[in-house]
């Protein structure tokens, strides 16, 4: 039997007033991939997570998520997905485990209570009661929640918002468990690193349209330049000129930077210019883009007036 | 069958965290009582009339104080919990279980009327230890269906008001400006006993009357029938509707923004 995908979605729109959320997407997720909707602030990735959970009904287009119409609401659906909301919002004056097996109830089949807990570490918690806990193990008992009636697929609306970079050290940690359980993760962040760092593929949303696809690495070994840098000799400035670069090159600080879509070319060509002249290129180093360059890159010019990535 | 099982047990966790915040437990049943001492210290040596005879105050304090800590319970209680759940997103999160929404909402009203049940015994026995007020016998049967009543109505109202509520900074407002008029002209706090033709009318249109008015009757000593106010519980029973019409339009399980 060919595995189906966990989510297929076609032409997705939706409109808020006048407003366009959603603008047309497809995306593709595959059972126990982790996908990463990455995008600014008001980019339509929590209108479109909220539309694959079931919350929201959308204005046109095809979603199947587990071979399911979310849009109806059914239990059967319900009962094969977990979802993480952006707010904590669980029963204050419950326990830990109080908590998880209030919501494991609700499942046919629920992961044990000792699974749960350890697979977001909060095992030590257990007996604690909810509003003692830190912002950050909040956040880790609302993915308990989501566990805890062992879903297929988990959705987490931006795991890590406003996390101190321990913190979302941890919540990594945890999202890598996820997938060691072979759970299927829709996540959505608008942390680049963190889809980098968790997803095996990623689309870009920007106003409401996937720009880019892809994993992490096809999407960084994109038509970017690489970044070429060292420290310009003061009694050699004309070592950057006529070089095989992208653009000119600029010079900041006593250093040098050059793009290049030929690295190698480039770089053999500068060298081989000092080696003749006998000078050193203090400082030397050559930058693969990130995906952050290669995010900015795609956005730029599509964002106007929305917040910074 | 399993869908009952998961509200009753919805029940008992609601109830388990009603108690873990003591200070919210004890006043909610301190409130009512504090009303039964303050009336009964201010207007307690009086009599007032009833059909049949005169009665004193006590008499007539303690069915509309029960009546009071079932509103509070049911209507109040409820209007401002799910107001206050639904703006922290605990709904939101409900919704998306396979928890049936009607599980949810049935373990929480059961769970208040559970307090509000245990509110009134507590107003019976404190009545008839402290002020005399003989626990009526005969007139139980009725006692407790008009107190039923009242907690399915008040509490289906309480659901319809959460939804006019726009956000939990405005539920207690919007909930004491609600209620708090009608317990004064529907004999909860005072007894009217030759109101304006206008003001009795008014009292009448309302369910906070007819609710009192039925536990009242319960507990006239001169009563001789089984107690049982159809009349009554018929107009709260249409209250009672027209709050489910409400609460099914209105009601939404995510925040307002």
């Amino acid at each position: 039997m060919t595995q189906q995908p966990a989510i297929t979605v076609r032409g997705l729109r939706k409109a808020y007033g006048g407003v366009v959320a959603v603008d047309g997407i497809d995306l593709q997720v595959e059972q126990g991939e982790v996908f990463a909707l990455l995008g600014p602030n008001g980019a339509g990735k929590t209108t479109t997570i909220e539309i694959l959970e079931g919350y929201r009904r959308r204005d046109a287009g095809e979603v199947r998520v587990l071979g399911h119409d979310p849009e109806r609401n059914e239990r059967a659906f319900k009962a094969r997905i977990g979802i993480v909301l952006q707010t904590p919002s669980v029963e204050r004056y419950l326990t830990v485990e109080e908590a998880v097996s209030l919501y494991r109830g609700y499942y046919p089949n629920p992961l044990p209570l000792d699974e749960v807990l350890a697979a977001v570490g909060l095992a030590e918690q257990r007996k604690q009661p909810v509003r003692r806990l830190s912002g950050g193990q909040q956040r880790r008992l609302d993915v308990a929640i989501g566990l805890a009636g062992n879903p297929d697929l988990l959705f987490l609306d931006e795991p890590t918002t406003g996390f101190d970079p321990a913190a979302r050290r941890n919540a990594w940690d945890m999202v890598k468990n996820l997938r060691a359980l072979g759970k299927t993760v829709l996540l959505t962040t608008h942390y680049l690193d963190e889809a980098q760092e968790l997803a095996d593929r990623v689309a870009i949303l920007v106003r409401g349209s996937i720009i880019a696809e892809g994993t992490p690495a096809a999407l960084m070994g994109r038509e970017t330049p690489t970044t070429i840098r060292f420290r310009l000799p003061p009694d050699a400035p004309d070592l950057v000129q006529g070089l095989p670069t992208a653009g000119a090159a600029t010079v900041q600080d006593g250093y040098a930077s050059l793009a290049t879509m030929e690295p190698t070319r480039t770089l053999y060509e500068l060298t081989r210019r000092a080696t003749e002249r006998g000078l050193e290129l203090e400082g030397l180093t050559v930058t693969r883009p990130s995906l952050e360059d290669v995010y900015l890159e795609l956005t730029r010019g599509r964002e106007d007036e929305e917040g910074t990535p | 069958m399993k869908d009952v099982v998961l509200a009753l047990r919805q029940v008992r966790y609601e109830n388990r965290a009603f108690w873990r915040n003591p200070p919210a437990a004890f006043f909610a049943f301190v409130f009512p009582l504090l009303f039964l001492v303050i009336l009964n210290l201010l207007f307690g040596n009086d009599t007032i009339s009833v059909e049949g005879g005169e009665v004193s105050t006590s008499t007539f304090y303690v069915p509309s104080i029960a009546a009071l800590s079932i509103i509070n319970a049911c209507y109040t209680g409820l209007a401002q919990t799910i107001v206050f759940a639904r703006d922290e997103g605990q709904l939101k999160r409900v919704r998306g279980t396979p928890l049936p929404a009607w599980a949810f909402l049935a373990g929480r009203v059961l769970h208040l009327t559970l307090v509000g049940i245990l509110l009134v015994g507590i107003v019976v026995v404190f009545g008839a230890v402290f002020y005399d007020v003989d626990v009526p016998v005969d007139t139980l049967p009725a006692f407790a269906a008009s107190v039923a009543t009242g907690a399915a109505v008040f509490s289906t109202l309480g659901l319809a008001l959460s939804g006019l509520i726009p956000n939990a900074d405005a539920a207690p407002a919007v909930v004491n400006a609600s209620i708090l008029p009608l317990l004064f002209i529907s004999d909860i706090f005072i007894p009217l006993q030759d109101p304006p033709a206008w003001l009795d009318l008014l009292g009448d249109l309302f369910p906070v009357k007819h609710f009192s008015e039925a536990l009242q009757t319960a507990f006239n000593p001169f009563q001789t029938g089984s107690g049982f106010e159809p009349a009554h519980l018929l107009v709260m029973a249409v209250w009672g509707v027209a709050g489910a019409v409400v609460a099914l339009r209105t009601f939404s399980w995510e925040p307002r923004r």
